[in-house]
Parts: C-alpha cells; sequence; structure tokens
C-alpha cells in the first residue's frame, strides 16, 4: 500500500481529544534499542544495515500492536512522501534523509511509529494526544516487550540498552511534550521559563523555530539524561514540570487578560485579518499567526470554531502538504500563493473575532 | 543583540544550555550559526550539539592511547572525535576507560537503573553472589586496599557483563 493512501487526513488525525490539549499539543515517548552483534546503522556498511532490517522489519510486522500497519524502505518512497511524514512529526529529518536498508512501520492510527536503522536500529516511538506521557510509556513498553523475544537486543547490565550516541545510553528513553506557550511569550517570561527548566535537565526546543524564540509558539520539552534514573521516575519528573508549565501558560493569559486584555485581542484580530486575507503568506508568518488564531480560540474570540481547526491549518500549510497534489515542483513564491488562496478559503467560513467579557471563561479542565 | 562569534550581524539564533549547574547562552547570526552547522534548528538538538558533539571531544584516550581501534567493528576513537558516535555495542566495552568521564558528565548516574530485558534477569544466586562481592569491594575500598578493590570490580564485571557472543543473533 502507497504511504499517502495509508495516512489518514491531518483532520481526521486531529479530531481526538486529549487531557489538556488546550495548552499540550502531544505527548511522545520513544526507545532506542540496537540488535546485538551488528554495527550501529552509521557506522555498518550496507549489507550490515540491509541484514537489521530483514531481522527487525518482520518481527515488528508480526507484533498484534501492529496488525494492519505501513511497513516498508525507506527507498520505496519519494522525498515528498517523506518529507510528509517530517511534517506530521512521524519520521525524524535524519531518518527522511535515509536511504537503503532503513525503513519504517506505522500502525492505522499512527500512535506506534518504529524507524528502522535511523541512528540506532529502533528507533520506537508512542505518540498521544494532549498530556498523556503515561499512557504513551504504556504502549511503547510493551511494544518493547514483546519486541524483545524476537530479537536480541545489545544490552549491558552495568549501562543498560547500548545506543550509538553515548547520551542515550541505559534506558535509551526520551519522553517529550509538545506545548503551545503564546501567552508566556507575548507576557515576555518564556526566556525566564526556559533557563529554569533547563536547570532540571530538561531540553527546551523549538519544534520548528530557531532556538527559544519557536516559530508559532510551539516548544517541545524533552529529558536528556537516560542513564541512572529510571523510566518512571524520568516520566514523573518530567509530568511536574509540565504541569508546572501549563499552570504558567494558563495564569499569563489569565494576567494578560485582565491587565493587557486590548494588546491581546489586537494580536488576535490583526492574525485572522491577514489569515484570511492575504494573497500570498510566508510558512513563517502562518505559523506564528495561526498560534495567535489558535489563543484567540482558547480566549474564547471564535466561539463556534474548534481549536483542531488550528492545528490541522497549522499542519496543511506545511511546504510538503501543500506540494501534494501538484505534478510540478512549486517554488516557494508559488506554495505562498497557494497558502494565502487555502487560508483564505478556510477562513471565509470563521466569522471575524468577537472580544469576549472582560470575565473570561475559566479552563475547562480539558 | 549582536551575534557571539563576528559581532557585527545581528543574532538570530539563540541557543540556551544547562552545563553543570551552569546557564551557557550563546547568540548567532544567520551566517556564524550555518558555519557552525547549526542552520537546521528542526533537525538539530542543543544536547546533541553541545553536550554530544562537545563531550566527544572529551573523551579521554584509553591506556592503549588514541589509536585504540574496537576488535568487533575497527571503530575507533578518532571517528568518534568526528561523530559523536559509536560503532557498536561492543565499542562500549573497547572505550570504556574513556567513556567514563563522559558518561558522568551527561547522565544522573553511570550505573543502569531501569528496564532490564526478560532474557537478563539475574538468577537469584548471582544476585546473591554479587551483593556478596559488592561488600566486599566496598570494605576494600574503604580500607583502602585498591588492588583487592581492582579484583574484586573485574569480578563484578564479569559476573555482570556475560561475553557477547556475535553469532547469537536473531529469534
Amino acid at each position: 500500500m502507497k504511504i499517502d493512501e495509508f495516512l489518514p487526513s491531518p483532520a481526521a488525525t486531529l479530531k481526538f481529544s486529549g487531557p489538556h490539549d488546550r495548552i499540550v499539543m502531544s505527548s511522545r515517548v520513544r526507545l532506542a534499542r540496537n540488535l546485538r552483534g551488528l554495527p550501529f546503522p552509521g557506522w555498518a556498511k550496507k549489507p550490515d544495515r540491509v541484514k537489521a532490517l530483514e531481522l527487525i522489519r518482520p518481527a515488528v510486522e508480526s507484533l498484534p500492536a501492529m496488525a494492519g500497519a505501513f511497513s516498508g524502505n525507506m527507498d520505496d518512497l519519494t522525498s515528498l512522501d517523506r518529507q510528509i511524514l517530517v511534517e506530521r512529526h512521524l519520521i525524524s529529518r535524519e531518518h527522511a534523509a535515509k536511504s537503503g536498508g532503513s525503513g519504517l512501520v506505522l500502525n492505522p492510527d499512527l500512535s506506534l511509529c518504529v524507524m528502522i536503522n535511523e541512528e540506532d536500529h529502533l528507533r520506537m516511538q508512542a505518540l498521544r494526544h494532549g498530556l498523556q506521557l503515561r499512557a504513551a510509556w504504556q504502549a511503547i513498553d510493551q511494544l518493547d516487550s514483546a519486541l524483545e523475544g524476537k530479537l536480541d537486543y545489545a544490552f549491558s547490565r552495568e549501562l543498560g540498552y547500548l545506543t550509538a550516541c553515548p547520551t542515550n545510553v541505559g534506558t535509551g528513553i526520551r519522553v517529550s511534550a509538545m506545548l503551545h506557550l503564546p501567552a508566556l511569550v507575548l507576557d515576555e517570561q518564556i526566556n525566564q521559563i526556559i533557563t529554569a527548566v533547563n536547570k532540571l535537565g530538561l531540553a527546551v526546543r523549538g519544534l520548528y523555530g530557531e532556538g527559544t524564540e519557536a516559530l508559532g509558539n510551539v516548544f517541545q520539552v524533552s529529558n536528556q539524561m537516560t542513564l541512572g534514573e529510571t523510566e518512571t521516575d524520568l516520566l514523573e519528573r518530567l509530568h511536574k514540570v509540565l504541569a508546572q508549565l501549563i499552570e504558567h501558560e494558563e495564569n499569563a493569559r489569565g494576567r494578560l487578560l485582565e491587565k493587557r486584555a486590548k494588546m491581546v485581542f489586537n494580536h488576535v484580530g490583526r492574525a485572522y485579518g491577514i489569515l484570511a486575507n492575504a494573497h500570498s503568506i510566508s510558512s513563517k508568518e502562518t505559523m506564528n499567526l495561526l498560534s495567535l488564531l489558535r489563543l484567540g480560540i482558547d480566549l474564547g474570540c471564535f466561539p463556534k470554531v474548534d481549536r483542531t481547526l488550528a492545528d490541522e491549518l497549522f499542519m496543511i500549510t506545511q511546504p510538503a502538504h501543500l506540494q501534494k497534489g501538484f505534478a510540478e515542483k512549486l517554488s516557494a513564491d508559488e506554495r505562498d500563493l497557494l497558502r494565502a488562496d487555502m487560508l483564505r478559503e478556510r477562513l471565509l467560513q470563521v466569522g471575524r473575532p468577537v472580544t469576549p467579557p472582560p470575565a473570561p471563561d475559566k479552563p475547562s479542565g480539558n | 543583540m549582536l551575534c557571539d562569534i563576528c559581532k557585527k550581524n545581528v543574532a538570530k539564533v539563540h541557543l540556551t544550555q544547562m552545563d553543570k549547574g551552569e546557564t551557557k547562552k550563546i547568540d548567532l547570526c544567520e551566517d556564524c550559526a550555518k558555519v557552525k552547522g547549526i542552520d537546521d534548528p528542526t533537525g538539530f538538538s542543543l544536547a546533541d550539539l553541545l553536550l554530544g558533539l562537545g563531550a566527544a571531544q572529551e573523551m579521554e584516550p584509553g591506556a592503549a592511547g588514541t589509536g585504540l581501534r574496537c576488535p568487533a567493528c575497527g571503530f575507533t576513537q578518532a571517528e568518534f572525535k568526528k561523530t559523536g558516535r559509536l560503532g557498536c555495542a561492543e565499542c562500549y566495552r573497547t572505550f570504556a576507560e574513556g567513556l567514563e568521564g563522559l558518561l558522568k558528565s551527561m547522565h544522573k548516574g553511570t550505573r543502569h537503573v531501569g528496564k532490564v530485558p526478560q532474557s537478563q534477569h539475574f538468577s537469584p544466586d548471582l544476585e546473591e553472589q554479587l551483593k556478596g562481592l559488592q561488600r566486599k569491594l566496598e570494605k576494600a575500598v574503604a580500607e583502602e586496599d585498591f588492588e583487592q578493590a581492582a579484583v574484586l570490580r573485574d569480578q563484578i564485571r564479569r559476573l555482570r557483563e556475560p561475553p557477547s557472543d556475535p553469532s547469537a543473533l536473531g529469534p
């Protein structure tokens, strides 16, 4: 089956909600594993990479959790297909660049994804909507346990799971969450917050952006250390930090509405104005304005609109998603026109923002 | 804000990193970021850049010097310096000496305490034996009998690490 027939539409995957998804867009737990007796993918010659792929792919496919999965070699995917998978956050950029001997197994609801011969022989991840680190860990832990009976992992009693990069050795785990933090950015608190989170040994990355000034006000928080701490301790620690970040963002939203409401509604109104009326718009500007639109939805400026609209537009205005359906390679300028056309069309059904009454709705708990 | 490297252009790439309780901030312009290989922020991680590569240079030469070569895969310490990645699982044993300090600086501890594959669970006997040796080791260290401690450490290591068998691959 072709990957673009297999992939559900962004709208279909984003319609599911999760706890705290007003701020936490998604949760992810990734495990790195390698096979004993074969060199790591980055150092292996092609025959060894192919050998690893031939051992791993059937083993992963045979798992009940992977029933109905897409399974393929990276060679068989076009560069556009791979780029789309990157934009969907299903594979890494590094994996998209791989060819001979690399593979991908993806379950139908995209909640489980196994990259074969990325930096390690196996990079498996579980994805969940909203804040669901524990559920994601349970899912990937089960997949890993089922797989260890079929594959011989490189494991040392002293150092745990052995990985290509020493930064991943031990548990091989990376727990991360993608957060939308527009109020902390507008309130200029974000740099302080990032410094504080870094102090706890956690990394903060702008998912689409440069360093701290992430495009679209989207930030990814994850662990850095993998050795000397159990998976659940690490997960609980991250969970606590995320709970605090959620609280800080909610407080910042409350404070902004109380003290600087005009500034906030000005941003939201202008964002809507440009998105709904532009005839050419870059991907970067789009992401930043969609973030404000999403904030506006959260604050009740668009009472009839669901936040998933902003999330869907976030994804389908990315370069590869725009390119899909066109045989000719579009230039960046052409994409900017197309992106603007799509946004005008989609925002036609969204009325202009209203200014909510001074007392904003309390967050509804989800 | 000006770029920390060229001090001429406006800094557009801002990196923040924690290192042993110290916050490091670097602000770079787009050109200097490109030169440093940070031009693709989506695909790059600060941890990899500053921890991985920075630390890679700190891997101490083992007893055999930098000429050490992994018997299993032919990987050398010079390669590690270049990429920050190892060649195979066996490299962890080959370069153990050089990696020790590196792992200490990167991680919370130097011993794995997380998930263990079912097949690797200790037998109760072995567990007892290890505990006994560990007690002896602690005593030896306390008494500053380092010769004895080294012997015990090697004994513990051997028990914990069954020799790997590359032919035992596959289901």
